[in-house]
């Protein structure tokens, strides 16, 4: 094996972030297949805001997660978490454009504008740490 | 599925070339496919909607198969320093290619579907429609969770003095079975995607 720098960095423990935020994905894309399943018809909105808040919720939990791990790679979190962003609120605001565009209004609107910023805030996060876990924290 | 060979020290010992991670000159092809989309939707043009559905789907499940079916399988039986070339020489594109089919098959092909009025719940194939967004969705979730991250962690971890070989190897082995899981998926969103169009 290569010799390592810090192999207590890159061998350590951390938590489950990576597994949670695979949770929050599968939330949201259940939610998005009832929700596309039921248009262009009303969508029942409970299991979708269950759903959603479920999603959110998790995401919360995971930023605490991450904002305790002492010794992180910071800087390659930023950098790929930061393009990452960029990238994915592009794609959400096709999405967002495409609902408002086939006239999808109110509260439907809301809960599916909030599914996609739950997503494209989690992709980021999800990818940044699964390159910072094993980034050097001192480079 | 190939048995896949775990990477020694040496296999990194030698020149390496420079592992980019995002090919910066080919975004600007994203963005006129990407303004193209746009396009297509706000006009609710016919053609242009089946010509990004049809031609972003058949390249996302044609590479997908390829992929997971006979390069993956080739690239874990390679020797180590040739698996390294040619990963971090693809993975960068793919990178940049997938998301953008991803992104013109299923705005497309949602869009064109709701103007067809194939969404509506009298729709004689709604079941199979559904059935598409459940073999997407877990496709998705798959690529997104687990294939992704570990293209994207093999590409950092190449751009090391030292890449660590067991890692590299761990992570390569996730890529290669993810693929070739997301590839057979793709044999079911061809059957589903012939029934509708031929009913």
């Amino acid at each position: 094996m290569a010799t390592h720098p810090h192999p207590q960095v890159a061998e350590r423990e951390l938590p489950p972030i990576q597994q949670i935020a695979i949770a929050v994905l599968v939330l949201i894309v259940i939610g998005g297949i009832y929700t596309a399943a039921h248009l262009p018809r009303h969508v029942p909105q409970a299991p979708t805001i269950t759903l959603l808040a479920l999603a959110a919720v998790l995401l919360g939990v995971n930023f605490v997660l991450l904002s305790r791990i002492e010794n992180f790679a910071w800087d390659a979190f930023r950098l790929v978490a930061g393009w990452v962003l960029v990238a994915y609120i592009v794609i959400a605001g096709m999405l967002e454009y495409v609902f408002v565009y086939d006239d999808t209004r109110g509260t439907q609107l809301l809960i599916l504008t909030l599914m996609l910023l739950v997503f494209a805030v989690n992709i980021p996060l999800l990818l940044g740490f699964s390159v910072a876990r094993f980034q050097d924290p001192a480079e | 599925m190939a048995s896949i060979a775990e990477p020694t020290p040496q296999a990194f010992s030698g020149a390496r070339p420079r592992v980019t991670i995002v090919p910066l000159r080919l975004l600007p092809v994203v963005v006129v496919v990407i303004v193209g989309m746009v396009v297509a939707i706000a006009t609710n043009s016919l053609w242009a909607l089946d010509f990004y559905h049809v031609v972003g789907g058949g390249l996302w499940t044609g590479i997908d198969l390829f992929l997971g079916l006979v390069l993956g399988p080739i690239i874990g039986s390679m020797s180590i320093p040739a698996r390294v070339e040619l990963t971090s020489r693809l993975m960068p594109k793919l990178l940049l290619i997938m998301p953008t089919l991803v992104t013109m098959t299923l705005g497309a092909g949602f869009q064109l579907a709701r103007k067809l009025g194939n969404l509506s719940a009298s729709y004689p194939n709604h079941g199979w429609l559904v059935a598409s967004y459940i073999v997407v969705g877990v496709m998705a979730t798959i690529a997104l969770g687990l294939l992704e991250p570990a293209n994207i962690a093999v590409l950092f971890e190449l751009r090391k003095p030292e890449p660590n070989g067991a890692r590299i190897g761990r992570l390569m082995k996730v890529f290669i079975y993810t693929s070739g899981i997301t590839g057979l998926m793709q044999i079911a969103t061809l059957v589903i995607m012939t029934k509708l169009a031929s009913s």
